[in-house]
């Protein structure tokens, strides 16, 4: 099992509360750090099967933690890595997207309240899939408003859509929406048609290639 | 050629205005300092002004010879106080006028300008007619003459620059004050209205969970749930507050990547250009973002627009802004939009907005913000040119020569009558040339010093006050 863990976080309490939610779990934290500098070292020099990252960090206090992150997946393509921010930024979802190798995860730090969904959010990036926040799948829907494609799905598998943006496996989804494993693919195979994406089996992949469509706007 | 001579009758026949003015201002003048008739002064130097706005203004179509007016601005309107009562010194009115009027008698009667504008009127047509075969001879040369002589009287002054951009200061700092102040109240309320109530409600519930966690731990558990979503909300709500505060990405990437995020989060297909050699100062970055939000926000709402261009670059050492969207058109700033709200913003930064969209589109908005650049805010004086140092130095190395020894010991030789010439160049002169000799020597080297801290001291001072002063002077 992909169990090693790193996290990166300044706030004492929060690291503290994601140590103890994560070792409850079965995982076992390899390294907690608070800084930029300590978090890039970490990474590569640890290898962990997943980082969980805040975007600001010290000494800067700006995108430290972003930064870092993307800097090791430069040199380790794939590394998997749940970001973690106060606010969610398309742009900061693009940069993380742009290397197009998935394992990468990007929420708001109210997700870690429902401790349940976190830890599957966890677990999909550490398997090599996504995990993108709804408000930023619901931005990333906002700014193609003006997209033919896209206005000409319909509400039941717009909302697929999203629930497939967000880097739901077919299962999550058909509990999510209360839709059949078949009624799922249905609507899978009717959005690939109507924004013309080849169709794929792999749910990272497909993850991926609807995050491109929508990012290349 | 023709049409300078036009030029020249035309300020020749001014010469019957000017005199009848003279002749009208004379008794308002003795009238309203001897008499009392304090309300001719007023009356009679807005008549003066007018001469001498008309005087600026032919100069400036015949010569080009630009000559900006040097009055002070003119007093605000009176203040009520809290009981409705307007102050004009140690007395109380119940209307305004008279402490008007005491305020405009004061700006008029304190203002130097007033009585240059009156130096000028009285020695014009004297000036004028001296000029005549100046005039007649090179009309574009003596036009010119004619034009720096107006500038010396009508022209505005180190002082009176000063004075207008201490007002304009003034103006602006109040209404940054202003909005500042507004902006406090909004967060306020908003912080009130919501975090704080949803803060109340959770902290509610937890009380209720706390009383039920033994007798039912279902209501309590689902009471929990009720929490937790509350302080969900309560965090998206608080985020919104944030972003209307200071964006998190402009705190974390600066006013480029801002600005391309504010894209990607409008409907529109927007084109980021961002040409800015650093940062710019936290406050200017956050005046452009904001007004680039509001006017991309416009452009999608009420233009109706489906593209835009935002172009961020430095003009100098300027910084400008260019949104262009190809929506509707036919924005007005008049009917309310946010644009005055922009360019209250933008004042702050002694920043202008310049708003160009015929109906149909499209609308180009284009904001100036002077010496917005860091490393330019304060210009280094430039330095004197080398030909002005070498000139300076040698003034100063030399003029000790004729003003003390050939002037003033000489002087003292000839007055104590000792006979030693020495190398006093004026005792060499037949008797009757000596004095006039020694003073000429002195005067000679009386204006060689001044001469010097002349060409020293009023070098750049002009350059230095345009640049220091706001871009709208006399708004």
């Amino acid at each position: 099992m992909k169990n090693r863990v790193l996290i990166a976080e300044d706030l004492y309490l929060l690291r503290d509360g994601l140590v103890h939610l994560l070792q409850a779990h079965g995982y076992s934290v390899v390294a907690a750090v608070e800084s930029g500098p300590e978090l890039l070292k970490g990474l590569l020099e640890l290898r962990p099967d997943v980082s969980i990252v805040d975007v600001r960090l010290p000494p800067t206090f700006t995108d430290e933690g972003l930064q870092a992150a993307l800097a090791a997946r430069k040199q380790l393509p794939g590394l998997p890595i749940l970001v973690l921010s106060q606010h969610v930024e398309q742009l900061y979802a693009r940069e993380l997207l742009a290397d197009g190798s998935g394992a990468i995860g990007y929420l708001l730090k109210d997700r870690v309240f429902n401790a349940e969904q976190f830890i599957d959010a966890v677990r999909r990036v550490a398997e090599g899939g996504t995990a993108m926040d709804p408000e930023v799948i619901a931005k990333l829907l906002a700014s193609n408003a003006r997209n033919e494609p896209l206005a000409a799905l319909t509400p039941r598998e717009r909302e697929v859509l999203e629930a497939m943006a967000e880097g739901r496996s077919n299962t999550a989804i058909c509990q999510r929406l209360y839709l059949s494993e078949s009624a799922v693919a249905k609507h899978t195979a009717s959005i690939f048609a109507k924004l013309g994406l080849a169709p794929s089996d792999d749910d990272n992949r497909r993850v991926l290639a609807v995050l491109a469509y929508l990012n290349s706007r | 050629m023709l049409r300078r001579y036009a030029h020249i009758a035309a300020l020749l026949a001014l010469l019957v205005v000017e005199v009848a003015v003279i002749v009208l201002s004379v008794p308002m003048l003795v009238l309203s300092f001897t008499m009392g008739l304090v309300f001719l002064f007023p009356w009679q130097t807005m008549l003066v002004r007018r001469v001498a706005a008309l005087n600026r203004r032919l100069v400036l179509g015949w010569t080009g010879v630009e000559i900006a007016p040097p009055y002070l601005p003119p007093p605000p309107p009176p203040v009520p106080q809290a009981d409705g009562m307007y102050r004009s010194d140690r007395t109380l009115y119940r209307t305004p006028r008279m402490p008007a009027w005491n305020n405009r008698w004061k700006w008029l009667i304190s203002d130097p300008a007033t009585w240059r504008d009156l130096i000028w009127l009285v020695t014009d047509p004297t000036v004028k007619i001296v000029l005549v075969p100046v005039l007649v001879l090179v009309p574009v040369r003596g036009l010119r003459i004619y034009a720096l002589w107006s500038r010396l009287l009508l022209g505005a002054t180190a002082a009176s620059r000063l004075a207008s951009q201490v007002s304009h200061l003034r103006r602006t700092r109040n209404l940054a004050a202003d909005s500042q102040a507004a902006e406090m109240r909004r967060i306020e309320r908003d912080l009130h209205d919501g975090t704080q109530a949803r803060l109340v409600a959770i902290g509610m519930t937890l009380g209720a969970v706390e009383q039920l966690v033994d007798q039912d731990p279902a209501a309590a558990k689902a009471l929990l749930a009720k929490a937790r979503d509350a302080s969900s909300e309560t965090l998206t709500e608080l985020r919104r507050v944030i972003r209307g505060i200071h964006p998190p990405v402009l705190a974390e990437r600066g006013l480029a990547d801002a600005v391309r995020a504010l894209a990607m989060d409008s409907s529109m297909r927007v084109t980021v250009d961002v040409d800015l050699p650093n940062r710019l100062e936290a406050p200017v970055e956050a005046a452009v973002y904001f007004a680039v939000s509001e006017l991309l926000s416009n452009a999608a709402r009420h233009g109706d627009a489906s593209t835009a261009t935002v172009d961020i670059s430095a003009a100098g050492p300027n910084l400008r802004v260019t949104v262009t969207d190809d929506g509707l058109g036919g924005a007005d700033p008049a009917k309310g939009s946010g644009l005055s709200g922009i360019e209250r913003r933008l004042g702050a930064f002694d920043g202008v907005l310049a708003l160009n969209s015929p109906p149909g589109g499209p609308t180009t908005v284009t904001m100036d913000l002077p010496w917005a650049l860091p490393g330019n805010g304060a210009r280094k004086p430039s330095r004197l040119p080398r030909w002005k140092t070498f000139t300076v130095i040698a003034l100063l190395a030399t003029a000790w020569c004729p003003t003390f020894p050939q002037g003033f010991v000489a002087a003292v030789f000839k007055i104590i009558g000792f006979d030693e010439k020495s190398w006093f160049l004026a005792l060499y002169l037949p008797p009757a040339w000596q004095w006039p000799g020694i003073i000429g020597m002195i005067t000679l080297g009386v204006a060689m010093h001044g001469l010097a801290i002349w060409l020293s001291s009023t070098h750049d001072r002009d350059r230095w006050l345009e640049a220091a002063s706001p871009a709208r002077l006399w708004c």
